[in-house]
Order: C-alpha cells, then structure tokens, then sequence
C-alpha cells in the first residue's frame, strides 16, 4: 500500500481533481482519475524530496478560515489604499520577520499564504530560513505587525508540520 | 433550461459587478501607485477578489440553471492560488536583485525609463 499510494492526500487531491474537471462519473473518468492518483505521485516522487506529513486536520481548517477571512479584509484596505493614493501613499515598506518554521513544506505553505493575502508580497528567505523579507502594502507598525504574522500564520502553520 | 427567479440573477450580477469594480480597482493601483514592490500589491486584488467573486456567480447561475449543486469552477480559485504565488515571487526576486546591483554599482545599470 505504501509503495502504490506514496502520498495518499495528493492521491486522493488528483482523483477528485480530476473528476471535478470533467464533471463526470463515467466508468472511463474513473479510470482515468485512478490512472493518475496511482501514476503522478510516483513520477513526481523525485521532485518532493521531503515528504509533508499534515497533522492538526482542525488547526488547517481554522487556518483556511483564516486566511479567506484575512484575504477579505485586505482586499478591502489594499482597495481603499489604491483609490485615495492621490491624496496620500500607501506605506509601503520592506520588513524582516524572524522565522522559527523550518520544514519545506510549512514554509512553501507560508509563502503561498502571503502571496495570495493582497498586501503582503514574500520577497526573500534567508538561506539559512533564520527569517524571511516581506513588502508590506501599507505598513503602520513594523513590531505590530510581526507579532500579528507571527501570531496569525506561523504558529498555526508550525502545528501543523512540524 | 428552467426559469431562474430574480433574486438569482440580481446576486449573480451583483458579484459580476463586484468582481469587475475589485478588478478595475487593482489596474488603477498598477497605474496609479509609483514604486515597483508597491504595484505587485493591486493585482492581488484580481486574483483573490476578483476571481472569487466570479468563481461564485458562476456557481451560483449554474447550479440554479442544472437544478444541482455544480461545484467545480471552485478548481479555478485553487489551482489560482497555488499557481500565482510561483510568478510573483519570481518577479518580487527578479526586482530584489536588480535593485541591489543599482546600489551596488551605482547608476550606471539603470534604464533611463526608471
């Protein structure tokens, strides 16, 4: 069972991808879908050299909530930002943010996280991973700010990985 | 196709709307704002809002239209998250590093359109 389903999770992502995509339980999709659970993680073993375990299912959940609701809000301010930057500009600074996370995966996760969070773009890991740079949008308090990442994003993310 | 009652539609163009004026609002901020890192902020706006916004009209005119729940345009918003990150931190490190050979060599590397 291991050596067929290297990583069930994505296994079972790529099935129900696949399914979703065509919209269809036709025995051929089936197959299909199948064909490329059991084949993609295999083939891509190569590739995902450390092998990501997810263990608090009820801390990720709180996580996506999280972050949907954060991404929300900071459309919003990003929004607000852009339409009155004639009158004034947006704060837009580069903070450092020491990192205590060190798995592959929490930081791909991390990152992903700030990307698609509208107002924080991740620019830059130190090649030890000690910390990391971001270009926050509009930044009020540099010291604020770390602890709410710190406090919002990583430690859900350190549970859950590591 | 069955009748669908106005509220349906009433809430399907409203998120269209909604989804155009996020749109609009991150391509001002990409014309309007003046520094690099601060203009890959607005186009965040498209992919998240945006795309959320339009993700959901459409399932929720679908879904009404077939008489089921079609969940699928959801695949849209997933593989856009996993998807947009990789090109923006190529280009918020492509920026990094050129910024820093200016400070290093001086104004010599900049492009006279900086």
């Amino acid at each position: 069972m291991r050596r067929l389903l290297p990583s069930p999770l994505l296994s079972l992502a790529l099935f129900a991808l696949w399914l979703a995509l065509n919209h269809s339980m036709a025995p051929g999709h089936l197959i299909m879908a199948a064909l490329l659970a059991i084949l993609m993680p295999i083939l891509l073993a190569p590739l995902r050299p450390y092998p990501a375990r997810i263990r608090h299912p009820l801390v990720l959940m709180r996580l996506i909530l999280t972050v949907g609701h954060d991404v929300i809000l900071s459309n919003l301010s990003v929004g607000w930002g852009v339409l009155r930057s004639h009158r004034c500009m947006p704060r837009g600074a580069f903070v450092r943010i020491p990192l205590e996370l060190r798995s592959p995966a929490a930081l791909a996760a991390l990152s992903t996280i700030t990307t698609v969070v509208p107002g924080t773009v991740w620019c830059e890991l130190m090649l030890d991973r000690s910390s990391l740079l971001l270009h926050v949008f509009d930044l009020d308090d540099e010291a604020e700010f770390i602890a709410h990442f710190k406090s919002r994003y990583e430690r859900p993310l350190k549970e859950i990985f590591e | 196709m069955s009748e669908m009652s106005w509220w349906v539609e009433a809430g399907v163009a409203l998120l269209l709307v909604a989804s155009g004026l996020f749109t609009l609002t991150g391509a001002v901020g990409l014309v309007r704002l003046n520094d690099y890192f601060q203009r890959m902020h607005p186009p965040a706006l498209a992919y998240t809002f945006g795309a959320w916004c339009i993700t959901l009209a459409s399932i929720l005119y679908f879904s009404m239209q077939e008489q089921q729940l079609v969940l699928h345009p959801w695949v849209i918003i997933m593989l856009l998250s996993i998807t947009v990150p990789i090109t923006t931190i190529l280009l918020a490190r492509a920026a990094l590093f050129r910024r820093r050979q200016v400070q290093r060599l001086g104004k010599a590397l900049m492009s006279p359109g900086e």
